[in-house]
C-alpha cells in the first residue's frame, strides 16, 4: 500500500502553507468572518427573526464571497509585489498546487462562516432543515466559492497590492447589494432586478435558497451563469499570468 | 574540483522591455565545481539575466542550455536552488514551514536541523518570518536555495543586508556548496565577495557582457599600476615621466598611477637612482570593475 508521505508532498505542503498563512493573519480572518456572522445575527435574528431561514442563504452567500475574493485578490496582489511568485516560479513547485491551496483556504473559511452562521441560526434562529438540507447548502456554498476565487486571482494578478483592497471592495460591495443579498432583489426597481440577474451572487444565492427549500431556482440559468463567470475568469487569470512574464524584476 | 563540466551555457542572450533593451549578445558558461561572479552596476541587466536562466523570464533571443537540455522542465529546476533579490515570502509562515515547505519540492533535500545549524537559524525554527531580523531573513532565504542540494545554485546578491559574521558564514556555506561539485552563479556588488569566492568573472554593463575571465584576468584588462616611492624628485618631474597618469606627493611619499608600471619604474630610477621604499600593485577587482563599466559612458561622450 502506498502511503502518504505528508512532509514531502509538495500539494500537500503547498496547501497546508496557504491556510496557515491566512488563518495568522488577523487582517483577513477577523473580517471575513466576523462581518457576515455579526451583519446575520443583527438582520436575521434581531431585526427580522421570520426571515432568519432567507437571510441565512443570502449572508452566507455573502460570506463565501467575500472570503473567495479577498484571500485570492489581496494575498496574490500582495504576494506578487514580494517576490513569492516569483521565487515559487523559480522552483520547481508545482504551480497548480499554489492555486489549489488559496483555493483550500478560501473554501475552508467559506465552511467556517457557513458553519458557524448555520449554528447561530439553528441554536438562535430557530431555523430547522433536515441534515441533507444542511449538507446541500454548504455544499453549494463550498462549491460556489470557485468562480469568486477565480475573480479574485485574477484581479490579484492585474492589480497592486496596494489598490488591490480598494477596488476589490468596490467590486464585492455594490456586486452583493446588487444580487440582493442584503435586501431582497424582488425589492429593487425593475431595471435593478435585471441586472441583478446578471451578477453570480444573485445566481449563487438562488442556488442556496433552493435546497434550503426557500424559493425554486432556475438551475440550468443560474449554474450557466456561474460557469460562464468561470470560465471569463479563467481566461483572464491565464493572460495575467502570461503578463507576470513581461513584468520588469 | 575542477572537472570543466558545463552545467549551463547561454549563448547570445537578448532580452527587452518594450522597447527598452536590458540584455544583447550575452554569452555565459557555468562549470561544475566553480563560482562565477557576476559583476555589474545597477540596472547592468544582471536580475534579468538570472531570471532567463531560471525560467521566470521568457527567452526572446538566443538560447540556453542547463545540464545538457532545454532550461523550462521541472526536472532542470529540481537540480537548481535560487535565491532572488527580491524573495518574498509568505510572511506568516516559520522557519521551518517555510525550509519543510521548499525542501517537499525537491528530491533529495537537505535535512532540516542540520540546515537550520548551518545557516545559523538554530533556536529560531518556530519564529515567523515576520518576525525575524533583516540579516537573519536573508539566512533563510539562503537555506531555502540550497535545501535541495542543488547542482546550480543561483544567487542574486545574497549577502546584502548581513553584518560581516553572517556575510563570512554565507561565503563560507558558498564554498561548501563549491567542495561538493555545485556551479554557483553569485551576482553581489562587494568586490571583496567576488575576490574571496570566484573562480570566473563575467562583468555585464548596460546590458552586455564587458569583460570574462578569472579575477586575475579582469584585473589585467585595465593596464593601470600603483607605484609608492620615497623620491626626491618634484611633482612636476612625477607627473613627466612616461605612463603616468596622475601624481600626488604626501610628505615623502609620491604615489603614481601609470598605466605601463615597469616602464614608469625604470624612468623613476633613471631619473631618482636613490628612490627607495619601491612598492608596486597592479588594479584591483574595484579598480578594475570601474573601469572596465565606465567606459561606455567615455565612449559615448
Amino acid at each position: 500500500m502506498t502511503t502518504l508521505n505528508f512532509n514531502r508532498n509538495p500539494w500537500l505542503q503547498l496547501i497546508q502553507a496557504q491556510c496557515l498563512n491566512l488563518v495568522r493573519e488577523p487582517a483577513y480572518t477577523l473580517p471575513t468572518l466576523l462581518f457576515p456572522v455579526m451583519f446575520y445575527a443583527f438582520f436575521g435574528l434581531v431585526m427580522l427573526p421570520a426571515q432568519s431561514t432567507w437571510l441565512l442563504c443570502t449572508f452566507a452567500t455573502f460570506g463565501v464571497v467575500g472570503a473567495a475574493l479577498f484571500s485570492f485578490g489581496i494575498s496574490i496582489a500582495t504576494e506578487r509585489a514580494q517576490g513569492w511568485l516569483k521565487l515559487l516560479r523559480a522552483s520547481p513547485a508545482p504551480v497548480s498546487a499554489l492555486i489549489a491551496g488559496k483555493a483550500a483556504g478560501a473554501l475552508l473559511f467559506g465552511l467556517m462562516i457557513v458553519v458557524l452562521m448555520s449554528a447561530l441560526a439553528a441554536g438562535l434562529g430557530g431555523v430547522r432543515l433536515d441534515t441533507g438540507q444542511w449538507l446541500a447548502l454548504a455544499a453549494v456554498l463550498a462549491v460556489g466559492t470557485l468562480p469568486f476565487s477565480l475573480i479574485g486571482l485574477s484581479m490579484g494578478l492585474w492589480l497592486s497590492p496596494n489598490a488591490a483592497p480598494a477596488v476589490i471592495n468596490i467590486v464585492f460591495l455594490p456586486m452583493v447589494f446588487l444580487s440582493g443579498l442584503w435586501v431582497p432583489a424582488s425589492q429593487f426597481p425593475a431595471w435593478l432586478q435585471g441586472l441583478a440577474a446578471w451578477l453570480p451572487p444573485y445566481h449563487l444565492a438562488e442556488l442556496a435558497l433552493h435546497v434550503a427549500g426557500e424559493k425554486p431556482a432556475d438551475w440550468a440559468r443560474s449554474v450557466g451563469v456561474l460557469l460562464g463567470y468561470s470560465a471569463l475568469f479563467t481566461a483572464l487569470t491565464a493572460i495575467g499570468w502570461r503578463r507576470l512574464d513581461g513584468i520588469r524584476p | 574540483m575542477s572537472d570543466n563540466i558545463q552545467v549551463a551555457a547561454c549563448r547570445s542572450l537578448g532580452y527587452c522591455y518594450g522597447p527598452a533593451m536590458a540584455l544583447e549578445g550575452v554569452d555565459l558558461a557555468l562549470t561544475r565545481g566553480k563560482v562565477t561572479a557576476l559583476l555589474g552596476p545597477n540596472g547592468a541587466g544582471k536580475t534579468t539575466l538570472i531570471h532567463l536562466l531560471l525560467g521566470v523570464l521568457p527567452l526572446q533571443q538566443g538560447t540556453i542550455r542547463l545540464f545538457g537540455g532545454t532550461a523550462d522542465t521541472r526536472g532542470a529546476r529540481q537540480r537548481i536552488g535560487a535565491m532572488l533579490q527580491i524573495g518574498g515570502v509568505q510572511h506568516n509562515l516559520t522557519a521551518r514551514e517555510l525550509i519543510e515547505l521548499f525542501a517537499s519540492f525537491y528530491p533529495a533535500p537537505v535535512e532540516t536541523d542540520s540546515l537550520l545549524a548551518e545557516c545559523g537559524l538554530a533556536g529560531l525554527e518556530a519564529r515567523r518570518f515576520d518576525r525575524l531580523s533583516g540579516g537573519q531573513r536573508q539566512r533563510l532565504l539562503f537555506a531555502l536555495a540550497v535545501v535541495g542540494h542543488p547542482e546550480l545554485l543561483i544567487l542574486d546578491e545574497p549577502t546584502t543586508g548581513l553584518d560581516p559574521a553572517a556575510r563570512r558564514r554565507v561565503w563560507g556555506a558558498i564554498e561548501a556548496r563549491r567542495a561538493e561539485g555545485a556551479s554557483i552563479l553569485l551576482s553581489t556588488h562587494f568586490m571583496e565577495e567576488a575576490e574571496r569566492l570566484a573562480d570566473h568573472i563575467c562583468v555585464l554593463d548596460r546590458g552586455r557582457v564587458r569583460a570574462t575571465g578569472t579575477p586575475d584576468e579582469i584585473r589585467r584588462c585595465v593596464p593601470r599600476d600603483t607605484i609608492r616611492t620615497r623620491t626626491g624628485l618634484p611633482i612636476q618631474r612625477l607627473r613627466e615621466l612616461p605612463e603616468v597618469q596622475h601624481a600626488a606627493i604626501d610628505g615623502d611619499t609620491a604615489q603614481l598611477l601609470s598605466g605601463a608600471g615597469t616602464r614608469t619604474l625604470r624612468a623613476l630610477l633613471e631619473a631618482d637612482p636613490g628612490a627607495d621604499l619601491l612598492e608596486m600593485r597592479g588594479a584591483d577587482l574595484e579598480t578594475a570593475f570601474l573601469a572596465l563599466t565606465t567606459a561606455h559612458d567615455r565612449e559615448a561622450a
